[in-house]
């Protein structure tokens, strides 16, 4: 691990301020993810921001009847709130479904959302990869891909964001709340957060920098059957191969998202007008452009089937 | 207890790192490598920080890089919390802090000013098992032992969180009723590894634990 200087952050806004001014500076909140990526020198922060001390949180009723979850909300703390619980289920049941007890302990719900990808190569820092180390090339592209992204991906990187919560974030409509450096704060609804490779894969983000996350918000309960469902090489601590998220309505209509495919959570909403018509419609909209390589083609198929079966769960 | 070791370490680090400077130098082509090589070397930087192990209060003053783990094992020889994987795959260094079980390994020591923690010493002792521990000795939960600190601070932990209601990713019914069973049970344990597989004694080992509580 590169040496690191230190600091604990009082305010947000003094947090941002500090991370604004120091070059190569981090926020460390969990650290389950930062610490593991700084051991093996993918990530050499010079300043790190310890933001565990800015009352970030609680989790409170919003005046539109949603919840606003503070930043710093513990995994295993958001996924237990007896109102997540019955209004957002999908939300407890995808948390649940990610990591082991004690990561839920200690991640929090900004840093989920913030983690980095799980790709091998990107891990692997004797190999090419241009997210790690822009323009270098993807070792991934034509290498051992089973895990990875078939959506949403492009020449420079296949990577997939490997998180379970993020998934039930965007099939609820979140809204990601920060505090720039200058003090100015703003909202980033979840379906902008995360951007798209295309040529620029290190740039993972919306966030600006030593922009920080304060809370994500939830709308108001939308009721409906909620369902999470991930698929992977084990029965817990694995990250997902695919997983789906859906709520569905006793109408039928609905909206899902998908992970373990694309760089972001995935959701399409115009896909979701075929609810009614059932998996394989609303799957061709969700893949309609997808090009999946020999390694994980598999995953169109397995995510079609998976839909289907929590599709006939949820109306059964 | 900060010995003078830690400094040695970083002494010897630094004339390495000047080494491998200078034998780059005198290689023009790589000249260039070996000045970026010395401007990303960095100091280290020392932070002072109090926390509570096992009701013992301890105040160390250690380089920022110091996990919670390597203090306890390296600075305060608490040596029952074992280094496995030393990124949060396996579990072997699962200690309580402040009520919660967290991996050891994927935290900074100096982020915890005022903690609370626990370690397998600060659960029971040889003439004063903690009842995980007599349950692990009768049940046979562990061969080579390695795991059996992670295990058992877990263990403890597990039985807490289905007792305070925190659901599972196998719980049924999220306002149902929690009990501890195998199925809870094994799901719960996921972070902890064990490579001589001596989980079906482990999962006994809990539910007598658990049986003895309710």
């Amino acid at each position: 691990m590169k040496a690191f200087s230190y600091e604990r952050a009082r305010t947000p806004a003094e947090a941002a301020a500090a991370a604004a001014e120091h070059e190569d500076a981090k926020f460390i909140a969990g650290g389950t993810n930062l610490l593991d990526l700084m051991k093996l020198e993918i990530e050499t922060p010079a300043h790190l921001i310890d933001v565990n001390g800015l009352a970030l949180d609680t989790i409170e009723t919003t005046p539109e009847g949603g919840l606003k979850i503070g930043a710093l909300v513990r995994n295993t703390d958001l996924a237990a709130h007896k109102r997540v619980r019955k209004d957002y289920a999908l939300l407890t049941r995808a948390l649940m479904a990610g990591a082991s007890g004690q990561l839920r302990n200690k991640a929090t719900t900004a840093g989920n959302l913030l983690q980095r990808t799980r790709c091998p190569y990107f891990y692997d820092t004797a190999q090419p990869c241009n997210k790690r180390s822009p323009g270098s090339g993807c070792a991934a592209i034509g290498g051992f891909s089973r895990q990875l992204g078939l959506v949403g991906v492009s020449d420079a990187c296949i990577a997939t964001h490997p998180s379970d919560m993020g998934v039930a974030m965007r099939a609820l409509d979140a809204v990601v709340e920060t505090v720039k450096p200058d003090g100015e704060t703003r909202t980033i609804p979840v379906a902008e957060f995360h951007r798209l490779p295309g040529d620029t894969p290190h740039v993972e983000n919306a966030l600006e920098k030593g922009e920080l996350i304060t809370a994500m918000t939830l709308p108001a309960p939308v009721g409906g059957k909620h369902v999470y469902r991930k698929v992977r090489d084990r029965a817990s601590y694995a990250f997902a191969l695919i997983s789906v998220g859906a709520v569905v309505q006793p109408d039928g209509t609905g909206r899902v998202a998908i992970g373990g495919v694309a760089p972001k959570p995935w959701r399409v909403e115009a896909a979701e007008a075929d609810m009614k018509r059932g998996a394989k419609a609303v799957a061709d909209g969700l893949f309609a452009n997808a090009r999946p390589t020999h390694h994980n083609e598999f995953k169109r198929t397995l995510a079609e089937r998976t839909l289907g079966s929590v599709l006939t769960e949820a109306r059964g | 207890m900060a010995g003078p070791r830690d400094w040695e370490i970083s002494r010897r680090d630094l004339m390495v790192g000047a080494g491998a400077g200078a034998v780059l130098a005198a290689t023009p082509k790589l000249a260039e490598a070996g000045a970026s090589l010395a401007s990303e070397t960095r100091m280290p930087t020392l932070a002072s920080v109090s926390f509570t192990v096992n009701g013992e209060g301890r105040r160390l003053e250690v380089d920022t890089r110091t996990t919670l783990l390597d203090a306890l094992r390296e600075r305060l020889q608490l040596t029952g919390t074992k280094k496995g994987c030393d990124h949060g795959q396996c579990g072997a260094c699962t200690v309580i802090v402040d009520g919660h079980r967290i991996n050891s390994c994927l935290t900074l020591a100096v982020m915890h000013e005022g903690s609370e923690v626990t370690t397998i010493e600060g659960l029971g002792q040889p003439e004063n098992l903690h009842p995980m521990q007599a349950a692990f000795v009768k049940h046979d939960g562990f061969q080579c032992g390695y795991c059996t600190p992670g295990q058992i601070c877990s263990a403890v932990a597990v039985l807490d969180e289905i007792k305070a209601g925190i659901p599972s990713h196998v719980t049924v019914e999220l306002d149902g009723e929690l009990l501890p069973t195998s199925d809870e049970i094994r799901e719960r344990m996921s972070g902890n590894i064990c490579r001589c597989g001596a989980y079906s004694n482990i999962v006994d080992a809990m539910a007598e634990v658990a049986g003895r509580r309710a």
